[in-house]
């Protein structure tokens, strides 16, 4: 009974080797694949094996596509501001449409924290905008909670009217500066 | 300061006597007690009369006793600073000394040396006569205000002191006319503190009443802003990003060590209330923005505001049981008067969208504000009880930021007339507004402190 216990036991753990084994060898193909399939059109492996190198291969390029799509999209996120009217802080129906997108790729990239600024233009006195900033920021981030985003992962600061995003003093510029603004973290 | 001061005999003594006595002691309360009368006999101004005309002051070269080099040049310096000082009132203007045809620094300083028709022939409704005295440093400086018509001595001080404090002995003096004419001791002595752009960050400075001193307070290299003086001036509070969040700070001028409140959210416009080491800011940890009071030592005590939206910039009523307050309860930003016991609050403005910024005068009964109406920023002035309001700046640039001098005589604020924001100085009725120095960058919010320099 014993020796059969001890006996499977080991059986076990050479296997289990054996498997960490093959698995490390994958990693390292595939953390340098480059250099594997040199290896393999140079060494003359099976068909077998250049097939399921050239698999990686794709697999690769085809995780590279998509972190290169989720950094676009990340840009994406932190470019797009969403604007507000003179002294308000209501988010009109263009900056819902843009809290929705927003929160849509909040949802898919969930380890993500996000910095809501809020941001005033020129207009108006300084310390007034400082809180009008803040509203702005809690009126994005509330949208987001109603969206299903955690609190946790929104926080929140207003720079009323010290960083404006375009100089200037006519409405085009206040518009633009009218904003709040997402930073991830 | 070791300044030692006595008086020249004038009929008059009696009362200024009595002030000399209470200003001496920093007491500038106790002061109201006496004004009637002194101005029962001598209400030369009413500074809020807009209509007012400057009264001219003949200041001749004061006379050195001595006649050494350096006496001369203390004397010079001493009219130079007094001139300046009494220009810079709004409802004094200085003579040119070409025009003089008396010399009191050779001809003799007191009433029996003058014959004040050569005064009077050259419209000069005052006269200041100086004798110096200096000895390895030590000062006696002789001074004496003369009503030319009147042929009178109104006022006659001797200062006694080290030649540094010079400066501060022409202040006192100056406060003595000041409270003679206008029955308030004046601006002289005072700081106004402000916030200047340092290679694009706001950071806090200070300077003298006149502009002069220009001295940097903060080296964040990050958004600082809203300075408010405590009313001792030992303090200053003001909002800072140094650490990321706009935190207040409370800074000991004496130790320059500061007191950080970080709550989550807005720290900002902070005001102390008169005579406490407490002061109301506006923070938004709950959520909401509210003023709430906080101790000098960084301890939230208890809530002002309690009104869903934003409640901010506090500002105290010069006997701390009032304050104004912008609130957006009705919509937009309009002025509040709250009562600091009970927190009720009433609405003050009620034309245009946009009153923000007040700031209550030391007399009591007015609040300057800003008001925007058609991208129009300008400065206006509402009674406490509602009357005007009357709009005193207009057409030039925007204007921001209202602070009153410690005497309320003069309004300090900020105006981009000339293309970068600029501190500028105006009476309380609008007239004379000036800048009050040219500085680099960009200068906004200048808040005026108390008299406390010539207690």
């Amino acid at each position: 009974m014993g020796k059969k216990v001890v006996v499977k036991i080991m059986v076990m753990l050479f296997l289990s080797a054996m498997m960490l084994t093959v698995s490390c060898a994958k990693k390292s193909v595939e953390t340098d694949p480059s250099a594997g399939i040199q290896q393999g059109s140079q060494d003359g492996l099976s068909a077998e094996e250049i097939a399921r190198q050239k698999a990686l291969e794709e697999e690769r390029l085809r995780e590279e596509a998509l972190r290169n799509a989720i950094a676009a999209e990340k840009e994406k996120f932190e470019m797009e501001d969403i604007y507000f009217d003179f002294d308000s802080s209501e988010l009109v129906p263009d900056a819902r449409t843009l809290l929705k997108e927003k929160a849509d790729f909040l949802t898919r990239n969930s380890g993500l924290t996000v910095t809501i600024e809020g941001h005033c233009d020129e207009r108006g006195t300084t310390e007034y905008n400082l809180a009008l900033g803040e509203r702005r920021a809690m009126a994005a981030k509330r949208y987001l909670q109603d969206l299903g985003i955690a609190e946790f992962r929104l926080n929140t600061i207003s720079y009323g009217e010290e960083r404006p995003a375009i100089q200037g003093n006519d409405e085009s510029a206040w518009s633009k500066n009218r904003r709040a603004h997402f930073v991830i973290r | 300061m070791g300044i030692m001061v006595q008086n020249i005999n004038t009929k008059l003594m009696a009362a200024l006597n009595s002030c000399g006595f209470f200003i001496l002691c920093g007491l500038l309360c106790v002061l109201a007690l006496f004004p009637s009368t002194v101005i029962a006999q001598y209400a030369y101004i009413n500074i809020n009369d807009p209509l007012m005309r400057k009264i001219p002051v003949a200041i001749p070269f004061f006379k050195a006793s001595t006649g050494h080099e350096q006496e001369v040049s203390l004397g010079k310096n001493a009219v130079d600073i007094m001139s300046s000082a009494l220009d810079f009132t709004g409802y004094l203007s200085v003579l040119d000394k070409a025009s003089f045809i008396e010399n009191p620094s050779i001809k003799g300083i007191t009433g029996a040396d003058i014959n004040y028709k050569n005064w009077t022939v050259i419209g000069a409704d005052l006269l200041i006569t100086g004798g110096i005295v200096e000895q390895n440093g030590a000062v006696r400086l002789e001074l004496r205000l003369f009503d030319s018509f009147k042929e009178s001595l109104l006022i006659g001080k001797v200062y006694t002191g080290h030649k540094e404090d010079i400066k501060s002995m022409v202040y006192r003096f100056c406060a003595e006319i000041s409270l003679l004419l206008t029955g308030k001791m004046g601006v002289f002595g005072s700081k106004i503190a402000f916030v200047s752009t340092v290679k694009g960050n706001k950071e806090i400075f200070t300077c003298d009443f006149d502009g002069g001193n220009v001295s940097r307070l903060t080296n964040f290299n990050n958004i600082t802003m809203s300075p408010a003086w405590s009313s001792d001036g030992n303090y200053i509070a003001f909002t800072s990003y140094a650490k990321g969040n706009p935190d207040l700070y409370i800074r000991d001028l004496r130790t320059n060590r500061d007191t950080v409140l970080s709550k989550k959210g807005l720290n900002i416009t902070p005001a102390w209330i008169p005579g406490q080491f407490a002061l109301a800011a506006t923070l938004s940890f709950s959520g909401d923005q509210d003023i709430y009071i906080i101790s000098g030592s960084g301890a939230v005590k208890s809530q002002l505001t309690k009104s869903m939206g934003i409640d901010l910039s506090p500002a105290f009523s010069p006997d701390g049981t009032q304050f104004a307050f912008v609130s957006k309860r009705s919509g937009n930003p309009q002025i509040y008067i709250g009562d600091t016991g009970s927190g009720s609050a009433r609405r003050l403005t009620f034309q245009g969208n946009y009153n923000t910024s007040p700031a209550w005068s030391p007399d009591g009964d007015k609040i300057a504000y800003v008001g925007i109406v058609k991208n129009s920023i300008n400065i206006y002035v509402i009674g406490v009880n509602g009357g005007g309001p009357t709009q005193l700046t207009s057409g030039q640039g925007d204007n921001e930021d209202p602070s009153w001098s410690p005497d309320g005589n003069l309004i300090a604020f900020s105006s981009t007339r000339q293309g970068a924001s600029r501190i500028f100085v105006m009476t309380s009725t609008g007239s004379d507004q000036r800048p009050l120095f040219t500085f680099g960058g960009s200068q906004t919010d200048p808040t005026w402190s108390s008299a406390f320099g010539n207690k």
